[in-house]
């Protein structure tokens, strides 16, 4: 087995967000680093080159945020989204840190914009990367470069070496074995380990594997590899398997890194219907954006695991533009033969929606009063007649965007084995984000939760091997609420 | 899905359905914007870069005229590219400076006038060169067979004394303004192509009306800052890699200060010779010589910049068969100056005739290249800079959900 020569202080496995803040952080202390990236350089950054926003609390406007987010009205949009799986302490030292962290952020090159247009609902909550993540990903590892952390890419690492709950060495696919005073886990959840995902998901009542008709919005890097390795060797974790970001998505999508342009945003406006030709749910439920992460596991429950929208002339241009385009049919039935679902059944779920339509005044931008009457289940908003050919259908299916599972962990970052933090082993990001939120999302927390635990990590990760953070601490006091 | 098209293959009208005519049928190449504007448009994320991402998002489709508009206002500063999570290798390949390069190219040479001598683009390497070769020996055999020789004694710096000043005024006067006519007619005839009151709309005319004075000064504002060079944030562009560097802007600066000042020092010496009677040479302190020194200075730091960022730019985004025309341009910007500086320094001695025929075919050849080389992309981006301070002052038409 080949042994590295030099040993750095701490040990970074992982390349997105949480691991460079990590890596940034333990460096500004003044140790050395060496980050472990096991995607090949053009595709490193894991699921950060896909986010596009940091959800920050702020009690009045800054820069590129309007109006205030205080920390109360944070907490509760958080504990709303995750019906209470999460962890108050936790969850708000997370809050705090993201009023906190943007010029750090910035300092290192990473450069804030006001909203994008069609993310308008979101000023008041969510700081923009401008660019998106895969600059702010970019500008990270440019800092880390000239702050001289040695990066390795295409390093995937298959295992630890662990002594009484502590980090001892790292273990390559290629059987390097890497050693270092302390390391950080930052390389993300599971979502993209096909084979776990069919496991976690299993077979349905119709006999269907669930999971194989999923689509990975984002890395496939993110194996889940010293997760597993990690639960095997006994920390504590948190979450559940089948708990992850999923949304409906185009079916067309690629099976990994989609990313947000293959989203569909037109479900509200008109109606969605499974392989049988049904409606299932109630599509003007609320505003598309407060409603799309629902519709994942929707999808997921319908035979198949796939939907359409259906929508007509009345709907175009009033909605974000789809990557891909439509099927497009000038008559209702010919769009039923196109999609290939029994037109039969599609006419007298489109003939009974359009009879049961009220009468009333479209406002897509409120929740309205077009609603149906007597149909179930029934539409409660944006409820029109789709009458106006062409007609465009959209076919639908889940997408993973991340997983919940992950390691206990407490306000230090440490991974713990039977409640004892570990001395030297910290995680980040997807690994832990599972304490905070246990499920459901709301744009931008993912990368509160990441930026804070990665920042934290990084700098206990440098403490431990000796290199205390100059400035850190009156930070961290402040989002411990010390 | 928008298919991932091979430049070099046949296009069906896909972006454009039904009704298809000849001249809306899209080439490979605007194919290609509107395939990755498709997917731009449902991502967004670097609508902060530059102009492109707001003007695509006020359209749903891109045809034609769009592809056009859009090429001219990427200023190839590398943001996005570098900023996308569908660049290569990404299976989408998103490449937006690369698909809209070989586009504008493109419409420097369809909208050039006489339309015939569009072709001049395909060839740039070789029209500079012609240009060059054919102006050098214009004035070497118009030096000669007017004075007998090329080597004669000092003159004391008298240009007239080789060629006549009407001569020359007429000369230059005729192809220069031959240059900016044909250059004229191309910018308008894009110019029509997209233009925000197209379809005749009133409500859509006023608004043009109101919107026209201050988009004019906003255009403006935008030309002489080079604000798209500045990469949304104002660190820069990207060259080689995702780092960002303000020099191209500042190359760009001083080779268009350059230009506008010798510029200055042509119309300056013209009011001196034709307004006070006041003829050349003049003094090294006289004003056309400091006006024209300094833009010297500029012609020559600027291009030597430009050229420099040009051969170490990232190959990912260029269109390679582009070098010929940007290298042409920017060598010949490189040979007026320095074949100026030689002939002030050398117009007091014997060779000033010499030295005077090579300039003056330099220029010429400077002249003569205006409407079919790179300097057409200073005019062409300009205007589409107009059209995106007109058009984002104008009602946007769609209303997509969650704003």
């Amino acid at each position: 087995m080949k042994t590295s020569t030099s040993m750095p202080d701490v040990l970074v496995i992982g390349g997105g967000n949480a691991a460079l803040c990590s890596a940034l952080m333990a460096r500004e202390a003044g140790a050395s680093v060496l980050m472990l990236e096991s995607a090949p350089k053009e595709w490193r950054g894991g699921n950060s080159m896909h986010v596009r926003n940091l959800r920050c609390m702020h009690d009045e406007p800054q820069d590129v945020l309007v109006e205030a987010y205080p920390e109360e009205e944070y907490w509760q949009d958080l504990l709303k989204v995750t019906g209470g799986m999460t962890d108050e302490p936790l969850a708000r030292m997370v809050i705090r840190h993201s009023s906190r962290c943007r010029p750090w952020m910035s300092k290192h090159g990473v450069h804030f914009q006001p909203p994008l247009s069609g993310a308008l609902h979101v000023a008041r909550t969510n700081a923009f990367f401008m660019g998106g993540g895969k600059a702010l990903v970019n500008a990270y590892y440019r800092s880390a470069e000239a702050l001289g952390i040695a990066i390795r890419y295409d390093m995937p690492v298959k295992s630890l070496k662990l002594k009484d709950g502590a980090f001892v060495a790292a273990i390559t696919e290629s059987g390097e074995r890497i050693t270092a005073k302390s390391c950080v886990l930052g390389c993300g959840g599971f979502e993209s380990n096909l084979e776990w995902q069919r496991e976690a998901w299993g077979q349905n009542e119709r006999g269907e594997w669930t999971a194989e008709n999923f689509l990975i919005r984002g890395t496939r890097f993110n194996q889940g590899v010293l997760l597993k390795f990690m639960i095997d060797a006994g920390a504590d974790t948190i979450g559940d398997p089948t708990q992850a970001h999923c949304v409906a998505i185009d079916a067309r999508a690629p099976l990994y890194d989609g990313g947000i342009c293959t989203r569909i945003d037109c479900v509200s406006l008109g109606v969605v219907v499974n392989r049988e030709a049904r409606r299932f749910y109630d599509e003007g439920e609320d505003f598309w954006p407060k409603r799309y992460a629902i519709w994942g596991r929707l999808v997921a429950q319908q035979p198949g695991q796939t939907a359409w929208s259906i929508i007509d002339q009345k709907a175009i241009g009033r909605f974000m533009p789809p990557v891909f385009d439509g099927t497009k049919a000038n008559t209702l039935d010919e769009l039923a033969v196109k999609i290939g679902v029994d037109p039969g059944v599609f006419m007298e779920t489109l003939s009974a929606y359009n009879a049961a339509c009220r009468p009333g005044t479209f406002d897509h931008t409120a929740l309205d009063d077009c609603r149906t009457d007597g149909l179930t289940p029934a539409k409660t908003h944006w409820a029109r007649v789709i009458d106006t050919p062409p007609f465009y259908a959209y076919p639908l299916k889940p997408g993973i965007t991340f997983t919940y599972l992950g390691m206990k962990t407490d306000a230090t970052a440490a991974c713990r084995f039977n409640d004892v933090a570990s001395t030297n082993l910290f995680a980040a990001g997807e690994m832990v984000a599972g304490n905070v939120l246990g499920k459901g999302y709301t744009a931008g927390v993912g990368m509160s939760i990441g930026t804070a635990f990665g920042r934290i990590a990084g700098v206990n990760a440098a403490a431990s091997a000796g290199h205390r953070h100059p400035t850190f601490h009156e930070e961290l006091d402040y989002a411990a609420g010390h | 899905m928008p298919p991932v098209t091979d430049l070099e293959a046949p296009v069906a009208g896909g972006a454009c359905e039904g009704g298809v005519s000849f001249a809306d049928a899209l080439t490979a190449g605007e194919a290609e914007i509107a395939r990755v504007m498709q997917i731009c448009n449902a991502c967004r994320y670097c609508e902060g870069f530059c102009a492109v991402f707001p003007a695509m998002t006020r359209r749903l489709e891109f045809k034609k005229a769009d592809t056009h508009y859009l090429a001219n206002l990427c200023h190839n500063c590398g943001s996005c590219l570098y900023a996308c999570q569908y660049a290569p290798p990404h299976e989408f390949a998103v490449n937006v400076p690369q698909a809209m390069a070989k586009v504008r190219v493109r419409t420097y040479q369809d909208y050039a006038w006489p339309r015939a001598f569009g072709r001049l683009y395909e060839r740039a390497g070789l029209t500079v060169a012609f240009a060059l070769s054919g102006g050098l020996a214009l004035f070497m055999i118009l030096a000669i067979a007017m004075n007998g020789r090329l080597i004669h004694e000092p003159l004391a710096g008298n240009f007239y004394a080789i060629f006549p000043h009407n001569f020359l005024a007429l000369l230059f006067g005729v192809v220069f303004l031959f240059a900016m006519l044909a250059l004229a007619i191309g910018v308008v005839k894009f110019w029509r192509e997209v233009s925000p009151t197209k379809d005749g709309n009133p409500a859509d005319i006023a608004a043009a009306a109101r919107a026209r004075m201050p988009a004019v000064a906003e255009a403006i504002t935008d030309v002489a800052r080079m604000r798209y060079l500045g990469g949304g944030h104002g660190d820069g562009c990207n060259e080689g890699d995702d780092n960002f560097t303000l020099w191209r802007r500042r190359f760009h600066h001083f080779t268009l200060c350059g230009f506008l000042l010798c510029f200055a020092a042509t119309c300056v010496a013209t009011l001196y010779h034709y307004l006070w009677n006041l003829h050349a040479p003049y003094a090294f302190t006289s004003a056309p010589v400091i006006l024209g020194s300094l833009g010297g200075i500029g012609l020559i730091i600027g291009p030597i910049g430009l050229l420099w960022l040009n051969l170490k730019r990232d190959a990912l985004r260029a269109d390679s068969k582009q070098n010929a025309m940007d290298r042409g341009f920017i060598m010949l910007l490189l040979l007026v100056s320095a074949t100026g500086f030689a002939l002030l320094l050398l117009r007091d001695t014997r060779f000033m005739a010499l030295w005077l025929a090579i300039h003056l075919g330099t220029v010429m050849a400077l002249f003569l290249t205006l409407p079919y080389g790179k300097f057409a992309h200073g005019i062409f981006r300009s205007a589409a800079l107009l059209k995106f301070n007109v058009e984002k002052r104008m009602p946007n038409r769609l209303g997509l959900g969650g704003e």
